[in-house]
């Protein structure tokens, strides 16, 4: 096992809306090696970019609130640092890539500005400096005229531009970690694709690592060591990757893989879905949080949140791979 | 955007020919003799005759709206039929004195309101916020003339520390440019509020803190060149309205200014005086709002490209 960069212990980020207190994210502990990518999957709304913004220190408080748990980054408890210090982290050290590449750069300020920006918060250079770095950086993000583009304003770029541009600012400090949520959903397959070459090829080069936030078990495959699942704010399943395409354990996570359509399916074949929505906060189950949706629900899942804990090789939330599964078929 | 420029520059051409069109009819149409209104009743037709005669009140009305026309091209709405001044040198006069009344408002309610809605905005929710807002309200409903009697009263009378009428020196204006900024400075306030409020939920203000800049640097930099434009618009229209006088506050304050004028040529039926007053207030928030549009291209490049490339 490799050096761990972040360890992220027993988080509860929570949020206290009008309608009750919502457990975003519920004791989910997790860590990321060194030049490794970790993916986190899951449906929209269970906690994976809370978790992400969390570790950035941008949950809004209030009514967000880290309730528990440690963020330890290089060793270091990010929790614990001053809202300073954070500044110092944030875009050095770990650096983010937004879904929305069409809203997430600001629309006033050219592409070098914003570059610049950056640059000039954390490293120690002159105007000068700044700008012929900013320019090496687009193009080392494959931006054709980059030194066109550099004074170009976002609305003159395409998707695929502006979510290099965004790479291209993540990465222009050498951060040591790179949190992708979502980065390629708002964009064209091809372009995704392309996008997604870029991040493992940068990876690669700058030997930093990823956390790569995503619903899309396709990008998964292309990027990821290890695979993170979540499900209502807390982690189901954690597995390499091959374990995981190899053989998903977790109910949620082979249902997720059974909603990819094969192309050697037969036509009449309807695409599957995992039945039901994820719960909402104020209504969730007694017992595990997936069970109203799963086909194998026995009445042990109805009563008790099963524990994460260890089989075959890899962590999974669910009774079928416990004793008590076993117990409780017989009688 | 000099094409655009250009465009917008003709289409102010057309405006103020419909108004002064408008204008030209509404004054027709309304009840009242100039001539009766001057000689109070005491002439009998003949004289009456002879007067409008001399005023061209009797030529077909196309032919008065073209002598009106001819001469409003060359700012010339002749004379006032009461005070026999020469309608120019009568708006010139009153305007440098609202140019500087509405200059200094401008200045209290931009100094005040702006930075108040933007604090307002960052604390949002807690009591500062609302205490910000309720001022505002206060600020924008009450009265003008009953705000300007109530800063006499502590600034002139009780404290003696103010001039309360006069248009003499700059201590002169303070007073009623506090009175005739309030209102705007609220508006300001509540409009950057909102304007800042949307601004600070979008994608790029999360990018903006994700790069490690300071909260300042958020607010002042990302989120309020955004936050401009709304505002922009309404302070142009709200230094339009400054420039084109207060009547009331011209009143509490006995200052001469437009509003005065315009009062004034309204209540004597003074067509001439009426007509350039009009001419000038509607010249007026042609320009400003020429000056917003133009504004816009500076703060938004999507305007500015866009427009560019068209």
């Amino acid at each position: 096992m490799g050096e761990k960069l972040l360890e992220v212990q027993g988080l509860k980020t929570w949020f206290h809306t009008d309608a009750g207190l919502s457990k975003a994210v519920n004791d989910v502990s997790f860590f990321v090696e060194k030049g490794k990518t970790l993916g986190i999957v899951g449906e929209s709304g269970c906690g994976k970019s809370i978790t992400s913004l969390s570790i950035m220190g941008l949950v809004q408080t209030p009514p967000g609130e880290i309730a528990g748990g440690k963020i330890l980054f290089e060793g270091e408890d990010l929790l614990e640092k001053t809202e300073e210090e954070m500044r110092s982290i944030r875009g050095k050290k770990i650096a983010m890539i937004f879904q929305e590449p069409m809203t997430s750069l600001n629309p006033v300020f050219t592409i070098g500005q914003q570059l610049i920006e950056t640059l000039m918060l954390h490293e120690n250079l002159t105007k000068q400096q700044a700008r012929e770095k900013g320019i090496e950086m687009l193009k080392l993000v494959k931006i054709p005229l980059a030194e066109k583009r550099f004074d170009e304003y976002p609305h003159q770029l395409s998707g695929g531009m502006r979510q290099r541009v965004m790479i291209a600012m993540a990465l222009c400090c050498s951060p040591k970690l790179l949190i992708c949520d979502e980065p390629t959903t708002a964009l064209d397959v091809t372009i995704q694709a392309q996008i997604l070459e870029l991040i493992n090829e940068l990876k690669e080069q700058t030997g930093t690592s990823v956390m790569m936030i995503t619903h899309d078990l396709g990008v998964i495959a292309e990027v990821a060591d290890d695979v993170m699942v979540m499900y209502a704010g807390k982690v189901v399943e954690h597995a390499t990757c091959d374990q995981i395409f190899e053989k998903p354990m977790h109910p949620y996570t082979y249902g997720l893989m059974n909603c990819i359509p094969k192309l050697d399916d037969d036509d009449t074949k309807e695409l599957s879905v995992i039945e039901g929505m994820v719960p909402s906060f104020d209504d969730m189950p007694k017992g595990c949080a997936f069970c109203p949706r799963c086909p194998e629900a026995m009445d042990i899942c109805r009563e008790k949140m099963p524990k994460l804990s260890e089989a075959e090789g890899r962590m999974v939330r669910c009774f079928k791979y416990t004793e008590e599964w076993e117990e409780s078929s017989h009688e | 955007m000099l094409s655009y420029t250009a465009k917008r520059l003709g289409q102010t051409v057309f405006v103020l020919i419909g108004i002064s069109l408008i204008t030209f009819v509404l004054l027709q149409v309304v009840p009242g003799d100039p001539v009766a209104l001057m000689l109070e009743k005491r002439a009998d037709p003949e004289t009456i005759a002879k007067i409008r005669h001399e005023l061209g009140l009797d030529l077909p009305y196309h032919i008065q709206y073209y002598n009106f026309l001819k001469g409003a091209v060359r700012l010339d709405f002749g004379t006032s039929y009461f005070t026999k001044e020469v309608v120019s040198v009568a708006l010139i006069r009153s305007f440098k004195v609202t140019v500087k009344l509405a200059c200094m408002a401008f200045v209290f309610a931009a100094a005040i309101g702006i930075p108040c809605g933007i604090f307002s905005a960052v604390k949002r929710g807690k009591r500062i916020d609302s205490v910000v807002m309720v001022l505002s309200i206060i600020g924008v409903s009450a009265p003008a003339f009953w705000f300007a009697i109530i800063l006499q009263i502590i600034f002139g009378l009780k404290l003696d520390i103010l001039p309360i009428s006069g248009f003499d020196g700059v201590s002169c204006y303070i007073l009623p440019s506090v009175a005739l900024g309030a209102r705007y400075a609220g508006s300001m306030a509540r409009i950057t509020r909102t304007s800042m409020l949307e601004v600070m939920g979008q994608d790029y203000i999360r990018t903006a803190k994700a790069k490690g800049a300071s909260r300042w640097s958020v607010i002042m930099k990302h989120a309020l060149k955004n936050a401009m434009i709304p505002i922009v618009t309404l302070i142009g229209t709200d230094f339009g309205y400054m420039l084109t006088g207060s009547m009331l506050i011209e009143k509490v304050f006995s200052i001469p200014g437009i509003g005065k004028l315009a009062v004034d040529a309204m209540s004597n039926r003074d067509l001439p005086l009426l007509e350039g007053t009009v001419m000038y207030i509607a010249f007026v928030f042609v320009i400003v709002n020429l000056i917003v549009d133009l504004s816009y291209a500076f703060l938004d490049p999507r305007i500015r490209y866009g427009k560019g490339a068209a």
